[in-house]
């Protein structure tokens, strides 16, 4: 079986609104677009936008110049495919197991589960009711195959049902070639030779020949996307189709319900020790870590209170968790009692088997990185812990970036053993008054910070230009010299422009960097 | 503890005496606790613990590992820096990290200095890593002799050395074991053509005073590194206009 969601992100945009279909908001015209290369582009109409003139795929300014009084909501793709999988995990209440086919249908095997629901077409009725009471707008068709199904809930008549005994090829001869799941460049190819319904393109294949000649014509395509013939043969079934089911994943998750309330901090220390103890058993046997843990805490007033752990490194550490949270316990307000507590691992990686490490050991040979960065990182903050890393780039304060501290480093050029970098650069770069013999010279001497330096030693320039496909036009190259004044201080100053360049005025000099 | 093992007074008394000057390239007595105050305006001071660190660790590899310049498993660095001192001396720049040290930095920007002190010392809790840099600006009030004591204690027993960088300090009272004064110093002349007009700064050099240290005699020493080792040349008496020892005694000692 076969379900086609054509309305999918407006239904969804319905929904987060709280209206009705053709009330409240979405009375007036609206568009969802995305942004392009070439401006905001339209992804779906309401009713009164495609009324006004809008459609999908056409340019914001177009369907403005039709339609003024469009609003426009900025669509939201990632949300859409993450509430189709939830969909088709809902939608295994039909069938043993579905599939996603973004992005916007599902796929059940729907085999000899028929008879459950009172025959096929009380099936579709069920399909078609279920799914409306939760406003969504759906096409639903059965077909012996996955490819027929398809065809059928896209192009065929509503509520189709292919038996498995009737010939599919000339069930399905009068649907256009785009029921055969085909890229667009294909489809061109196909409109080009003149095949535009499916009964041409099988009528080929009958004649003697006729069905080399297509397949001559489409030798190099593998995919099945792109090849007609292999689309066919899924269709009828000659061909076997696998498809990906979706699959639950249920978190793990443990919980105490305490006959009597809590109030005081050591019990509920106890019980987070014993939850802990619960979730490392439960992450033991999948063989994972957790990292990230949230902890829910239920008052008798109804009153929940979570809070969120993240950790550095996949952990099934009891000790280690219970010190991380119990930082983050001490502002709970337990009010009347804690009646109910729950550990939930929200993201967990594979974590093999490892030997524990003894209390005593640990405490001898010291903490491993990993924990102490989760320590370091529950008080002082994520964003407090970071790693220098190369990035591709000229400017030197763009050539380094910052990353999380354990996240793995990408592979990049060594730095050059004849650039001189300084050992520390400034957050920004501080604006200096130099003197020099000439406007293109060596600097001779300046002053920083409300103290003039003589220049002792100086090396330069060495030219920095603009990047021209990052920056805009007018932004200036860089002179940068090296500089060492008469008490010894090394600095790495540079002059931004040179004399002439029409980009500005005067250069202007600057301070970017100490050397050790 | 066995109080046979402590030190008699008149031992701890004469400990400095017999023991023998600083050079670099001597082996540690254990992990230590460094300090070392230098002004905010220029990277000295960093660039300093970084060769002292690099200069302690070439020392307790063995033989053959110091030869080909491969340190303890190449264990990262953690760099922890309050916001005074991230505003006035920069943030540390990869690129520009001596080579053994450019791939291997955590860095940790803390707000004031009691953050820092806490980071310093979880990070000295940590088996891997190589050694500890922080860099604190000034006099803060979290910082007295209790906070450093905790800072030498930890160094001591988890084996991790710690060098403090103190920004723009007077000299406070502190237990730390190795106490230096340090400052830029100008760089050594080229080699090759050393009598060119204007010759281009060199590799980084720096004037350290060793003011106070428990196993060695204070001393005075111009230091640079020339990619292999830390090269020290005693300065000469009669040098630079500005005498040090008159400086530090006004910095309030």
């Amino acid at each position: 079986m076969a379900l086609w969601l054509a309305r999918l992100a407006l239904d969804r945009w319905r929904q987060a609104q709280g209206c009705a279909r053709g009330e409240g908001s979405d009375a007036q015209p609206l568009a969802l677009v995305t942004e392009t290369a070439h401006g905001p582009r339209i992804d779906a109409a309401n009713d009164a936008g495609a009324a006004g003139g809008a459609a999908p795929g056409m340019l914001l300014a177009d369907a403005r110049t039709l339609c003024p009084a469009l609003q426009v909501v900025a669509s939201d793709p990632a949300g859409d495919l993450a509430f189709l999988e939830r969909l088709a995990l809902w939608a295994r209440r039909w069938g043993p197991w579905s599939a996603m086919d973004a992005p916007d249908g599902l796929l059940v095997d729907v085999t000899a589960v028929a008879h459950l629901f009172g025959g096929e077409e009380a099936l579709l009725a069920d399909v078609h009711r279920q799914l409306e009471a939760r406003g969504l707008a759906v096409r639903a068709a059965i077909g012996p195959t996955a490819g027929s199904a398809w065809a059928l809930a896209r192009y065929g008549p509503p509520a189709a049902i292919l038996s498995p005994g009737e010939d599919v090829i000339a069930r399905l001869a009068a649907l256009p070639v785009a029921a055969l799941r085909l890229d667009d460049d294909v489809l061109l190819v196909l409109r080009r030779l003149g095949l535009k319904r499916l009964g041409d393109l099988a009528g080929i294949g009958e004649g003697t020949g006729g069905r080399d000649a297509v397949q001559r014509r489409f030798r190099n395509r593998r995919s099945p996307a792109a090849n007609p013939l292999i689309r066919l043969d899924q269709i009828a079934g000659r061909v076997p189709e696998p498809l990906l089911p979706v699959i639950a994943v249920e978190p793990c998750l443990a919980e105490r319900r305490l006959l009597e309330p809590i109030r005081h901090r050591p019990l509920l220390d106890q019980v987070l020790a014993d939850l802990a103890g619960d979730m490392v058993r439960l992450l033991e046997a999948r063989g994972e870590g957790a990292r990230r843990l949230e902890l829910g805490l239920w008052r008798v007033d109804g009153e929940v209170v979570v809070r969120r752990l993240e950790l550095a490194a996949a952990t099934r550490d009891v000790a280690h968790v219970c010190r991380l949270f119990a930082t983050r316990l001490d502002d709970v307000d337990a009010g009347f009692g804690i009646e109910l507590v729950r550990l939930l691992a929200t993201w967990t990686e594979p974590l093999a088997l490892a030997q524990a490490d003894l209390d005593a050991a640990a405490d001898a040979h010291g903490i491993s990185l990993a924990a102490c960065i989760d320590r370091l990182t529950v008080r002082l903050g994520a964003k407090a812990l970071s790693r220098p890393v190369p990035r591709g780039s000229h400017k030197p304060e763009r050539a380094q970036g910052w990353q999380a501290p354990l996240d793995p480093v990408r592979p990049s050029q060594e730095v050059f053993a004849f650039h001189s970098r300084p050992l520390k650069l400034l957050e920004r770069s501080e604006s200096i008054a130099v003197i020099y013999a000439s406007p293109d010279g060596l600097p001779r001497r300046f002053s920083w910070r409300g103290q003039a330096r003589e220049v002792a030693r100086v090396e330069g320039p060495e030219r920095i230009s603009p990047e021209w496909w990052r920056e805009k036009g007018g932004s200036r190259l860089r002179d940068y010299y090296r500089i060492e004044d008469a008490s010894g201080c090394r600095y790495w100053i540079y002059r931004e422009g040179i004399m002439g360049d029409a980009r500005g005025g005067m250069p202007q000099w600057f301070l970017q960097g100490l050397f050790g | 503890m066995d109080l046979a093992t402590l030190p008699t007074a008149a031992r701890l008394l004469t400990l400095g005496q017999g023991a023998p000057r600083w050079r670099p390239g001597l082996p540690p007595a254990g992990p230590v606790h460094h300090e070392i105050f230098a002004p905010a305006d220029e990277a000295g001071g960093a660039a300093f613990a970084l060769a002292l660190a690099l200069d302690s660790l070439r020392a307790q590899a063995p033989g053959e590992e110091a030869r080909r310049g491969v340190f303890l498993a190449e264990r990262p660095l953690l760099w922890v820096q309050d916001a005074a001192s991230i505003r006035k001396a920069g943030r540390p720049y990869a690129p520009g990290l001596p080579p053994a040290w450019r791939n291997r930095v955590i860095h940790v920007a803390v707000k004031d200095a009691a953050d820092a002190l806490f980071a310093l010392e979880e990070g000295m809790r940590c088996r891997d890593l190589a050694c500890v840099i922080g860099e604190i600006c000034g006099n803060p009030r979290a910082l007295d002799l209790t906070a450093s004591r905790r800072l030498g204690l930890a160094a001591e027993r988890h084996g991790v050395p710690l060098f403090l960088v103190r920004h723009d300090a007077a000299r406070d009272i502190s237990s730390a074991r190795m106490r230096w004064q340090v400052r830029s110093a100008a760089s050594p002349l080229p080699r090759w053509n050393a009598a060119a007009p204007r010759a281009g700064p060199g590799v980084g050099s720096w004037h350290a005073e060793l003011f106070r240290a428990r196993t060695h005699p204070p001393g005075e020493w111009t230091l640079h590194d020339d990619g292999q080792t830390l090269i020290a040349e005693r300065p000469v008496a009669h040098a630079t206009a500005p005498d040090h020892g008159a400086m530090a005694g006004a910095a309030g000692a």
